[in-house]
C-alpha cells in the first residue's frame, strides 16, 4: 500500500502501561497526542504515516509527467486538480506525524536521503495518456481500499486525516475509469493504448499492497494496535475482485492466463506479482526511483532560497511591529 | 537545515452563523501568509467563510491526566442536555 | 477591420494570456519549494484554465465557424496565438514565476474591473467571475515578492534579476493598436492609458515595498497579441500541449 512493509517496533514499556494502552484500543478509543503511548506504537506510526505522506507527494511526479500534455482544457483541469489534492494529502499526512514528536523538514530529509521509503508503485513511468487513466482506477483504487479502514485507526490525527483524504478522493478513482472508459471505447490506437496501461500497472497494482504478511510479527502488533486494519492478502483480494469484473466492462483484458473464478472461496484465484521484482523497486532498481528521488532533491534545493527568505521577511516584520509598539 | 517555517493550527467557520472548527493545520512563514496558505489548503472545495490562524506553539492543551476532574463533573449534570426531559408529542415542537 | 473580427481577437488575446500563463504555472506541480506554494499555484494555474474555457468558448462563439475552446487551444499553431509574451516567458525560478505572476495580475486586475462595465453582457459576466480570482492571485503573488523581495541577500538578489528580465514585457501590455482601439470605441476594452497610471500606481508600491528598483528603460519588446512575432518559446509549449490533440486527429478523450 501507501506504506508497505512497515516494520513495527517492540516496546520495553511497563507491562502494566501497555494493558492500559491495549485496553482503550480494544474499547475502540482514540489515542491523542498528549496521551501516554508506547514507544513502539510511536515510532511505528512515524514510520507508517510518514511512508503514507511520501508517497503522495512523489505520486505527483508520475501524474504531474502529463498535466502539460492532457489532450483537452478539461481533461488538464480535472487532473491538475487530483495532482493538487495529492500534494495536500502528502501535506495532512505530514501534520498527523508531526503530532508525535517529528518535524516535516525532518521527514523530508529522510525521504531525500533514502532513509525512508515511498510507494513502489511510484517508481514506474507513465507513457501515454492512458496511463493516467490506469493510475487513477487501480493506483487509486488500490490505495482507497486501505485508506477507507484506516479512517477507523487508533490514532486520532492519523483517522482524521484519513477521513478528510478519503473525502476528497472519492473522485481520483472515477475520473480514472472515466479516461478509460472514453479510451477504450474510443479509435483503436486508443483502445491499443488503454490495454497497454492496463498490461504495465496490473502486477505493480498488484505489489501496492506488500507481500503476504501472514506470519508477520509485525503486522500482528500493528493490526493489535489498529495502525494496519486488514492484511495484505486480503486487501489484494478485495482488490481482484473489484477490478477484474471492472475490466471487463471496458473489454480490456487482465493480463493474468490464470485468473479464474473460484467458486468456492467467492473470489477470484490470480496469479502473485514477480516479488523479485518489487524487492528491487523497493532496493532503489525501479525504473523511476533515481528520477523521482532527483526531482523531489531538486525542488527541495532549489527552494531553500525561497523558504528562507520569505521566513528572513517574516522576521523583519516581526522585528518592526515590536520597534513600533 | 534551516530554519522550519512554524507551524499553525487553522479553524475554518463553514457556513455564516456556525463557530470555527479545527480542520487541520500547515506550515507557513507569519501569520498572514498562514491565512493565505490555509485559504488554498483548506478551502478548495468552497469548505469556509472564516479562516483563523494560531501558532501551535501559542495553544495551551489539557493535559490527559487532567481528563477527570475537567469533564466528569459535568457528566453528571445530565440535566443539562434537552434529551433528559420526556416530553409527550402532544405538547408539540420544542 | 468589422467589430466581429476585431471582438474575436480580443476574446482570444483575454483567453490565450490565460491559457499560457495556466499552462506555465502548471508545470510548478510537484516542485514548488513547498507544499503550501505547490498548492497555492495550482489553484492559481486551475483557476486560469477555467478563465481560458470561458473566454476561448466565447471566441468560438462569436467566430461562428464551429471551433469550441478545445479547438482553438489546441488546433492553432504559433502565430494564431494572441497571448501577450510576458506570459510565455519561461519559469526560471521560483521568483522568476513569481514575478511574471505578479506583473500580469496587476495589469489583469484592472483590466477586468474594466471590463466588469464591458458593453457585451457575456464579457461583463465572464470578467466578474475572473475578477473574484484574480483580485487574490495578486493579492498572494504581490505579498510573495514583497517577502522575497525584503527577504535574505540571496532573495532580493534573485527578485530583482528576475524584473530586470521581465520589465521589457511590460510596455506591450499598455500599448494598444487597432484591435484595442475598436474595442474601446465599442465600449467593450478600456482606455490602456488610464490602465498604465493604476497599473504603475500598484507596482509603486510593490516594488517599494520589495525594495527592489523599477527599471529605468522603457523599451518594450512587442509582437504577442498581435501574434506578428511571438518569442521561441511558445512554439516548445505548444509542441507539449498540442501534442496528443495533433498526433491522433478525430479521438475524444
Amino acid at each position: 500500500m501507501y506504506a508497505q512493509m512497515v516494520k513495527s517496533e517492540a516496546s520495553q514499556d511497563d507491562p502494566e502501561k501497555l494493558a492500559g494502552f491495549q485496553a482503550r484500543i480494544d474499547a475502540g478509543e482514540k489515542i491523542e497526542p498528549k496521551d501516554w503511548m508506547p514507544e513502539g506504537y510511536r515510532k511505528t506510526l512515524i514510520r507508517q504515516i510518514g511512508q503514507h505522506a511520501h508517497s503522495e507527494i512523489v505520486g505527483q511526479l508520475p501524474e504531474g509527467n502529463w498535466i502539460t500534455r492532457a489532450p483537452t482544457l478539461e481533461r488538464k483541469a480535472i487532473l491538475l486538480a487530483k495532482v493538487q489534492d495529492e500534494a495536500g494529502h502528502g501535506l495532512y499526512l505530514y501534520c498527523a506525524a508531526e503530532t508525535l514528536g517529528v518535524s516535516r523538514d525532518e521527514l523530508t530529509e529522510m525521504l531525500l536521503d533514502g532513509r525512508m521509503k515511498y510507494s513502489s508503485i511510484f517508481n514506474y513511468p507513465t507513457l501515454t495518456w492512458a496511463d493516467m487513466g490506469a493510475v487513477g482506477w487501480l493506483v487509486d483504487g488500490a490505495a482507497i481500499m486501505n485508506q477507507v479502514p484506516l479512517q477507523r485507526t487508533s490514532y486520532g490525527p492519523y483517522s482524521r486525516a484519513m477521513i478528510r483524504i478519503c473525502k476528497e478522493e472519492s473522485f481520483h478513482q472515477r475520473q480514472g475509469y472515466h479516461i478509460m472508459m472514453k479510451m477504450a471505447q474510443g479509435t483503436p490506437a486508443q483502445k491499443k493504448m488503454a490495454q497497454d496501461a492496463l498490461n504495465r500497472f496490473w502486477y505493480p497494482s498488484l505489489m501496492m499492497f506488500g507481500p503476504s504478511d501472514k506470519d508477520s510479527v509485525h503486522s500482528a502488533q500493528s493490526m493489535k494496535w489498529k495502525i494496519k486494519m486488514n492484511t495484505n492478502d486480503e486487501l489484494r483480494q478485495k482488490f481482484v475482485d473489484q477490478t477484474v469484473p471492472q475490466a471487463e466492462f471496458l473489454g480490456l483484458t487482465v493480463p493474468d492466463d490464470t485468473l479464474r473464478w473460484n467458486e468456492e472461496k467467492s473470489g477470484y484465484d490470480f496469479a502473485e506479482p514477480d516479488w523479485s521484482e518489487f524487492f528491487d523497486v523497493i532496493q532503489g532498481n525501479g525504473p523511476c526511483n533515481t528520477e523521482r528521488l532527483a526531482a523531489r532533491n531538486k525542488a527541495w534545493d532549489d527552494g531553500a532560497w525561497v523558504r528562507e527568505g520569505l521566513m528572513a521577511h517574516a522576521a523583519k516584520k516581526r522585528a518592526a511591529k515590536l520597534a513600533a509598539e | 537545515m534551516s530554519q522550519e517555517w512554524p507551524l499553525w493550527e487553522v479553524f475554518i467557520r463553514g457556513q455564516h452563523g456556525l463557530n470555527h472548527r479545527h480542520v487541520g493545520s500547515l506550515h507557513a512563514p507569519d501569520a498572514e501568509m498562514a491565512i493565505k496558505n490555509a485559504r488554498d489548503v483548506y478551502t478548495r472545495r468552497n469548505e469556509g467563510v472564516s479562516i483563523w490562524v494560531v501558532e501551535a506553539q501559542h495553544i495551551t492543551a489539557s493535559s490527559p491526566s487532567d481528563k477527570g476532574p475537567l469533564y466528569e463533573p459535568s457528566e453528571s449534570k445530565v440535566y443539562r442536555h434537552p434529551t433528559f426531559f420526556d416530553i409527550p408529542d402532544e405538547a408539540g415542537h420544542m | 477591420m468589422t467589430d466581429q473580427t476585431a471582438l474575436f481577437e480580443y476574446l482570444l488575446r483575454l483567453g490565450d494570456n490565460t491559457l499560457v500563463l495556466g499552462h506555465r504555472v502548471s508545470e510548478w506541480c510537484g516542485h514548488a519549494p513547498v507544499l503550501e506554494e505547490d498548492i497555492a499555484l495550482a489553484n492559481t494555474a486551475l483557476d486560469l484554465i477555467g478563465q481560458t474555457q470561458m473566454w476561448l468558448g466565447l471566441a468560438g462563439e462569436v467566430e461562428n465557424a464551429g471551433r469550441s475552446a478545445d479547438d482553438l487551444a489546441m488546433h492553432r499553431d504559433v502565430w494564431d496565438f494572441r497571448n501577450l509574451l510576458l506570459v510565455e516567458q519561461p519559469n526560471g525560478d521560483f521568483g522568476q514565476t513569481l514575478m511574471r505572476q505578479c506583473l500580469f495580475d496587476a495589469f489583469h486586475v484592472e483590466l477586468l474591473t474594466d471590463l466588469t462595465n464591458a458593453s457585451d453582457d457575456r464579457i461583463a459576466a465572464i470578467a466578474a467571475k475572473a475578477l473574484k480570482e484574480v483580485t487574490y492571485h495578486l493579492d498572494r503573488s504581490s505579498e510573495t515578492v514583497i517577502g522575497l523581495g525584503d527577504g535574505t541577500d540571496e532573495s532580493h538578489r534573485r527578485m530583482q534579476a528576475a524584473l530586470d528580465l521581465l520589465w521589457p514585457y511590460v510596455g506591450e501590455m499598455f500599448t494598444p493598436d487597432a484591435v484595442d482601439d475598436a474595442m474601446r470605441a465599442a465600449g467593450i476594452a478600456p482606455d490602456l492609458n488610464d490602465l498604465r497610471a493604476r497599473f504603475d500606481t500598484r507596482i509603486d508600491a510593490i516594488l517599494t515595498e520589495a525594495t527592489l528598483a523599477k527599471p529605468e528603460s522603457a523599451y518594450a519588446q512587442s509582437g504577442g497579441k498581435t501574434g506578428f512575432r511571438h518569442s521561441e518559446h511558445l512554439g516548445h509549449m505548444l509542441t507539449q500541449m498540442q501534442w496528443l490533440q495533433r498526433a491522433y486527429p478525430g479521438a475524444t478523450w
